[in-house]
């Protein structure tokens, strides 16, 4: 047997959506520790890139490997589509994401919003699940929220407890959709801090971000995309320190 | 007091099949609703043509003449498959419509073509992004469907389906017309016979205020625990 296997590889995502293509051809490896950070324009294909990982969105073309797992595709009338849904099911489960509008399950307390999917698709014991959400909750800084339902939570908050539903399925990787960007500015603070901290133990991450200050101090590689292509890609401290193309530099440079 | 003649006893069997036959339409109409508003919203195009013709028709056609229709017209149906059995394979059989099953499935069809539409309603109502987020954490369509999508499908039909319940439960009162012993048609018989018909329908009337008031009950707690997470209702 080979070294572990990449927790997630995907090659030559094409996507389109009618006679547009929106993603031209991406790549990239998540080896584990990594932190990506997806930077780009509104509009470059950054969100459709990563939804297309855990198949939100079904690429048009390319491939997609979970832990050495490569994900089957058949053509259908509809298009391209999984061959297996059930491979797709097992796959999602071991990436996690976190949307820019949190999407917690509102009829379900903070709590149960943790312990749904570990107990119910992972088949945890639902006493071990609880155990395991209060501690994630604290982590997160919400102890005291555990019985809340999102309704009554702060977008932060809702934002937080997104992140510990996600660390509850002990994913391979943590794909993260803008999770900042429907923030308060006050708010935004206390969701990089958590996002900082899972950086620091090692998690591998997947993070589509405006926020260029978290991008330069957490991440080890940085993807400028424009129009469904990589412009730049490198280190941080490259790209964001020293950039090359000029679109780049436009997009870098301060506004107003 | 009022004096019954001696009908209290058959009065009394007969709201029973009137409970009976709405509960079990509910659950057939609920049934096909669900069927009808996942084929309305369906990619397929002909299941999306097959719910928009069940729907066109049943809410097309008065619930009096579906109701003969089925029952005589089924028979008749019914009638010709047997004499067909006979003719062909000399099997001998005799199926004879039973009034209540008749009932039972007329009034579900029926109703099945509302609550169709308040499902297709509601369940366009959930916000997409939940759903997207059992998918994204690992859960199979039925797994979406039954802790996310149905729970919270059901916050916004749920004043539909109470509506619907209590103009169901009303209906029920035309299976009289087929045969079947419902409490309408005791009364009625009663009255007649009698020639005191305010005396029952009075007691009818007031039966019927009576489980509609508990229904109220019933969907008020319905309501208040799909509502969970959402505040009060309004």
């Amino acid at each position: 047997m080979a070294a572990t296997p990449i927790p997630l590889e995907v090659r030559n995502i094409k996507k389109r959506f009618g006679n547009t293509e929106v993603l031209k051809g991406l790549s990239l490896q998540a080896h584990k520790g990594d932190v990506i950070t997806l930077i780009g324009a509104s509009g470059s294909g950054k969100s459709t890139f990563l939804r297309c990982m855990n198949l939100l969105e079904q690429p048009n073309e390319g491939d997609l490997i979970v832990h050495g797992e490569e994900i089957r595709f058949k053509e259908t009338r509809h298009g391209r589509e999984p061959a297996d849904w059930k491979q797709v099911v097992r796959m999602r489960a071991k990436l996690s994401m976190v949307f820019q509008s949190f999407n917690l399950w509102s009829h379900m307390t903070l709590l149960e919003n943790v312990i749904e999917a570990p107990v119910h698709v992972l088949g945890k014991p639902k006493k071990e699940a609880v155990e395991q959400a209060h501690a994630l909750l604290e982590r997160v800084g919400l102890s005291e929220r555990a019985d809340y339902y999102p309704a009554q939570m702060s977008g932060g908050q809702q934002q937080r407890g997104a992140i510990a539903r996600a660390l509850a399925m002990d994913p391979e990787v943590m794909l993260f959709d803008e999770p900042t960007s429907a923030l308060d500015p006050e708010l935004v603070g206390d969701v990089l801090k958590v996002m900082r901290d899972l950086a620091d133990e090692g998690r591998t991450m997947i993070v589509v971000t405006h926020e260029m200050s978290f991008a330069r101090d957490v991440s080890t590689q940085v993807i400028y995309l424009h129009q469904g292509l990589v412009e730049e890609a490198g280190p941080p401290a490259e790209v964001l320190g020293n950039p090359k193309s000029e679109r780049l530099k436009q997009f870098l440079a301060p506004k107003h | 007091m009022i004096d019954l003649h001696g009908y209290g006893p058959r009065l009394f069997e007969g709201a029973l099949v009137t409970i009976e036959l709405a509960i079990l339409s509910l659950i057939l109409a609920v049934v096909l609703g669900l069927l009808t508003a996942s084929a309305k919203m369906s990619r397929s195009w002909p299941l999306h043509r097959l719910g928009t013709l069940y729907t066109t028709i049943i809410r097309g056609v008065p619930d009096l003449v579906l109701m003969m229709l089925l029952f005589f017209g089924g028979q008749i149906g019914i009638n010709m498959f047997t004499d067909m059995l006979y003719d062909r394979y000399d099997i001998d059989i005799f199926i004879n419509v039973n009034e209540f099953v008749a009932g039972v499935i007329t009034i579900g069809l029926i109703f099945g073509a509302y609550m169709g539409e308040t499902f297709r309603g509601a369940f366009l109502a959930v916000d997409s992004g939940q759903i997207e987020a059992g998918r994204a954490y690992g859960m199979s369509q039925w797994l979406v469907f039954r802790r996310i999508r149905f729970p919270l499908m059901m916050r916004h039909a749920l004043p539909g389906l109470s509506n619907n319940w209590m103009v169901l439960l009303k209906t029920t009162a035309l299976v009289s017309v087929i045969g079947l012993s419902d409490m309408v048609r005791v009364a009625s018989e009663a009255s007649k016979a009698t020639r005191e018909p305010f005396t029952f329908m009075i007691i009818v009337a007031a039966i019927y205020l009576l489980i509609a008031t508990f229904s109220e009950w019933g969907f008020a707690h319905l309501q208040k625990r799909y509502n969970v997470g959402f505040g009060e209702s309004h």
